[in-house]
């Protein structure tokens, strides 16, 4: 399938999902569905580095939560000056997007020569040092957070959150779009190839440090737009929960639940355990979320490593050696000294 | 600023004997990440079990948390021979350690924090021993016995397992395998088995490590989550399992967070390790002491 009806289907899945959910005529399904998009977004931005390369990346609250912090230095520097109040969320989301793409492109630069689990500690204090940053900048109300004030009504579509919900389902769309273009590129395959045997990839002549640059910028830069309209829909932003660990336990356990080789596992494990944890937040309660991605993600990956894309697979194909053979998932880059 | 010369070597003072405490911390990371070369992103969490065991215990029966902590390090070391042998099966032996392995402790973490939150909910908990609350003064200098003590029986901890490591068979096995697993299997030695004890002695010392910190402050569930950073940062410094390297980094970790606390404030705190982290990443990956 080409590209443009790719994207054309999914936009026209997208209509008849904010349609459906406008029938429904209950705003709650916007701020439930919300989240879930968001986690959409932010697990198909972690597989292009975590999946096609084969880096985990613990960072992602960071990469959300400057996306974040973006908007609300934005909206503090607006607030003061004699500008109209509301900015479009595009705008946002472009601003936060860019920030958040030059940080991780400069933290590739830094971390990127570092393999295996280095890498990963690597991101988990690059975490840290950007949450004392914040935690140290008054302008964006420091540790004590900042208070962004969501618009009553947005013309023709009315409730804010509605196009909050139809921003995002926007932005879901474009990221799945993108990894699927990567997945089917030249890029694609050498990431596969970083993925498979860094060395070998090397010596073959792939450039795995600018492909892996590439893949962190491009990585960061979704998470930061992701991040970007958060603060109007939180409407309080505070540093000790965005940058928290918790987005980073969910945007590793969806692709992984999911399958990480291709586009599709991401989506199928953000629907699936973002929708299970609105209904456990709503139903049980909120700390028993974390439970279950725990429990979640040990299971899928002791049971079915290639996740559900993987299991689903299997049982079509009833071949399950044709594609061990195939497709190696693994980076077999043991966490040696560079 | 004001700049004084008591607060100074108090905070050098204090750094040292924190410092002392993040060995403990660091040396089951060291021994497993440094040595066995698994990304045990968990071992925080084993240590907040640690703290709540010392905690049920010494709110129950009034028993001393370090004494409670040494009885139960067989619990731990079955423990963490129980996780090493899932975690063989399921990823070492399939060859999928790197991304898979490092998500399952992941998800190991949020289970055992959110696990503890459940049952004992988000209260801070403390521990009552006759050594907590006096302070020693030497001149000007304050020498809080509370840490005095973590400081002390973890300085004899690690002596301790730098002994097992260079004196005993088995220590000396686990050295070799971080080296060659093929020799030690010519040598008639199973890997595997040496590597399951190894991971065993390194979820131990979570038990006493959890008894410290429980002494040190007090502790809610997710208090583990600002040691993930700062235990791999000095395990990094301090070479990768080298132990006396663990020591010293771990000392000049806790005097460096003191000072920029002390002087700085105490938001500025984490960065500080964390900076030293990314600096020694970038300029030196073998560390202080490192092979």
């Amino acid at each position: 399938m080409r590209t443009p009806a790719f994207l054309l289907i999914w936009l026209v899945i997208a209509a008849a999902v904010f349609a459906g959910s406008l029938a429904i005529g209950n705003d709650y399904v916007f701020f439930a569905g919300y989240v879930i998009l968001q986690y959409v977004v932010l697990s198909t931005a972690w597989n292009i580095l975590g999946g096609y390369c084969g880096y985990v990346n613990f960072g992602t609250g960071a990469f959300f939560a400057l996306g974040a912090y973006s908007t609300v230095a934005i909206y503090k520097f607006i607030g003061d000056s004699e500008l109209p109040h509301v900015i479009p969320i595009p705008v946002l989301m472009l601003v936060g997007g860019a920030v958040s793409g030059v940080v991780g492109l400069g933290m590739g630069y830094l971390t990127l020569r570092l393999r295996g689990a280095f890498f990963s500690i690597a991101t988990l204090a690059l975490a840290v040092v950007l949450e004392t940053l914040v935690v140290n900048w008054d302008y964006v109300g420091g540790s004590r957070g900042a208070y962004v004030i969501r618009p009553e009504e947005m013309p023709l579509i009315g409730n804010y959150i509605r196009y909050l919900f139809l921003m995002m389902m926007l932005l879901s769309v474009a990221s799945i779009t993108i990894a699927r273009l990567i997945e089917h590129s030249r890029l694609g395959y050498g990431f596969a190839t970083i993925r498979d045997d860094e060395l070998a990839a090397e010596a073959s002549g792939v450039p795995t440090l600018r492909l892996k640059l590439i893949a962190t910028t491009l990585s960061g830069a979704l998470m930061g737009m992701a991040g970007a309209p958060f603060p109007y829909y939180i409407g309080f932003l505070q540093p000790d929960s965005t940058f928290g660990l918790d987005y980073a336990v969910n945007s590793i356990a969806m692709p992984l639940i999911g399958g990480t080789t291709s586009w599709v596992g991401p989506l199928i494990g953000a629907l699936l355990l973002g929708t299970l944890q609105q209904v456990a937040t709503v139903t049980i309660s909120s700390a028993v979320n974390l439970l279950l991605v725990g429990v979640l993600l040990v299971v899928f990956v002791i049971v079915a490593p290639n996740g559900i894309v993987g299991l689903v697979r299997t049982y079509w194909q009833r071949k399950p050696e044709e594609f061990v053979g195939r497709r190696r998932v693994d980076a077999d880059a043991p966490g040696s000294v560079p | 600023m004001i700049f004084s010369f008591d607060l100074l070597i108090n905070a050098i003072v204090s750094g040292i004997l924190i410092g002392g405490f993040y060995a403990a911390v660091t040396s089951g990371v060291s021994l497993a990440f440094g040595i066995l070369d698994i990304v045990n992103i968990a071992h925080p969490a084993f240590i907040i079990l640690g703290s709540y065991v010392a905690y049920i215990v010494n709110t129950t029966f009034g028993i001393d948390p370090i004494l409670t902590a040494i009885v139960a390090t067989p619990l731990f070391y079955v423990l963490g021979a129980g996780i090493y042998q899932i975690y063989y099966v399921s990823f070492e032996k399939r060859g999928q350690e790197s991304l898979r392995g490092l998500a399952f402790f992941f998800g190991l973490l949020f289970i055992t924090e959110v696990s503890l939150v459940l049952y004992f909910g988000v209260d801070y908990r403390y521990v009552n021993a006759s050594y907590i609350g006096p302070t020693w003064h030497v001149g000007d200098v304050d020498l809080p016995l509370r840490m005095m003590v973590p400081c002390v029986v973890s300085l004899l901890l690690i002596a301790a397992l730098q002994l097992i490591l260079t004196r005993t068979f088995i220590g000396r096995a686990i050295m070799a395998v971080a080296q060659d697993q093929l020799a030690l299997r010519l040598m008639a030695i199973d890997p595997i088995r040496i590597k399951r004890i190894a991971f065993g002695i390194s979820i131990a010392t979570a038990s006493l490590a959890g008894a410290f910190l429980i002494i040190i402050q007090p502790v809610e569930p997710s208090v583990g989550r600002e040691y993930i950073g700062r235990v791999f940062a000095i395990c990094v410094l301090g070479g990768m399992g080298s132990l006396p390297g663990t020591v010293i980094a771990a000392m000049l970790i806790g005097v460096v967070e003191s000072l920029t606390s002390t002087f700085y404030g105490p938001s500025w705190a984490p960065a500080v390790s964390f900076g030293f982290l990314l600096l020694t990443l970038a300029v030196r990956p073998a560390g202080l002491l490192g092979r």
